[in-house]
C-alpha cells in the first residue's frame, strides 16, 4: 500500500548520519501551480516583466515552494508526514526559474540532502538538518525539521 | 514609505474559518511535489492512525498568509506588498492538520525593527481547530493546532 520506507528506529540513529538526497526540478508551470494551491499570487513568481521591474534577475520560486518541496525528503524518510512537528528555515538566496515552456527542460534544479543534526532521547525527537542548494549556492539556511518517531 | 513602529504588539483576532478539504490537501501536496500516500489516499492515512488525509508540513502557510494579509492590507501598517521579501519561516505543529478540520488563526505582531530604509516584521499566527458544530449550546471550543512564525523584510527605497 505505502511506498514510504520503513520508519526509522530512534536507537539506530546517530548524529551526522545521512538520510538521503534528491533533486527537485522546477518549471514556470510548477510556480503557477504553487501560486494557485497556496494563494500566493505575487507576480514576481510568474511574470518576467514584473520581476525584472522590481530589480530581480527574473521570475523566482516562492520561498515557500522550496521550503515545502525540500521537506518531502524528511516526510518520506520518517514514514508519516505528521511526524514533522517543527520545521523552520531562513531564505537567503532566490531560486531563479528560467522559462522553458514547450520543452522538456526544467527551469531550475534544486538539490536537497539531509543529515541528522541532533537526537533528543527524552522527547523521542530527531532533528534533521537539510542542505538545499541551487546553482551552487545554499538557498535555505538553518533548514531544520524536528521529527517525532513513534 | 515608513513602517508604523506602533505595529509591534498588535494582534488581529481570529476572523473567517478555513475549512480544510481533501482536494485542497491533494492539490497542495502535488504543488510541493509531495508523494506520500497519507496526503492522497484515505486508507493510507487511516493506516497511520489519522482520522483523514494529512496535510503536508507547510500547508498551514495558507492560513498564516491569510492572517498576515490583515496586517499587510491594514492602511495603518505602511507596508508596500511589492517590496516584501520573505526572510524566514517556522511551523510548530501541536497536532497534525487533517481534512475536515475547521481552522481559525490569531495574528500577533511580535517584532518590528528598522533595517536600512526598510523594516523587518515578525508575525506569529496561532492556529486553532474549532470543535463542535458552532450552534448555540453545542459547546464550541478550540484546540491549538499550529504556531507559525514568519519574518518579512520590507525593502526601503533603493534597497
Amino acid at each position: 500500500m505505502s511506498t514510504a520506507s520503513i520508519a526509522p528506529v530512534f536507537t539506530d540513529l546517530t548524529v551526522g548520519q545521512d538520510i538521503g538526497s534528491r533533486s527537485i526540478t522546477v518549471t514556470r508551470q510548477d510556480l503557477v501551480k504553487y501560486a494557485g494551491a497556496s494563494g500566493d499570487f505575487n507576480p514576481i513568481h510568474w511574470n518576467e516583466a514584473f520581476a525584472t521591474g522590481v530589480g530581480l534577475p527574473g521570475v523566482i520560486a516562492h520561498g515557500m515552494f522550496t521550503m515545502g518541496a525540500a521537506v518531502q525528503l524528511v516526510t518520506d524518510w520518517a514514514g508519516d508526514p505528521a511526524a514533522v512537528v517543527d520545521y523552520q528555515t531562513r531564505f537567503t538566496k532566490p531560486v531563479l526559474v528560467t522559462d522553458t515552456t514547450g520543452t522538456e527542460e526544467p527551469g531550475a534544479v534544486i538539490e536537497v540532502s539531509g543529515a541528522i543534526g541532533a537526537l533528543d532521547a527524552d522527547a523521542g525527537t530527531v532533528r534533521v538538518d537539510l542542505t538545499v542548494v541551487y546553482a551552487g549556492q545554499k538557498v535555505l539556511v538553518k533548514a531544520q525539521a524536528v521529527v517525532r518517531l513513534a | 514609505m515608513t513602517i508604523n513602529p506602533d505595529l509591534q504588539g498588535r494582534s488581529y483576532p481570529a476572523a473567517e474559518v478555513y475549512d480544510v478539504g481533501r482536494e485542497k490537501i491533494r492539490e497542495f501536496a502535488r504543488a510541493v511535489k509531495a508523494t506520500h500516500p497519507a496526503h492522497f489516499d484515505l486508507e493510507a492515512a487511516k493506516a497511520l492512525g489519522h482520522r483523514d488525509l494529512v496535510a503536508p508540513p507547510t500547508f498551514a502557510i495558507i492560513i498564516a498568509q491569510r492572517a498576515d494579509a490583515q496586517l499587510i492590507e491594514d492602511p495603518e501598517s505602511g507596508i508596500d506588498f511589492s517590496r516584501v521579501v520573505h526572510a524566514d519561516q517556522r511551523f510548530i505543529h501541536h497536532r497534525p492538520i487533517v481534512a475536515g478540520d475547521r481552522l481559525v488563526a490569531e495574528l500577533h505582531v511580535d517584532g518590528v525593527r528598522a533595517m536600512g530604509g526598510g523594516a523587518m516584521i515578525t508575525t506569529r499566527s496561532e492556529i486553532f481547530v474549532l470543535t463542535g458544530d458552532g450552534t448555540a449550546g453545542s459547546g464550541v471550543s478550540r484546540e491549538a493546532v499550529s504556531t507559525t512564525t514568519s519574518s518579512i523584510l520590507v525593502r526601503g527605497e533603493g534597497q
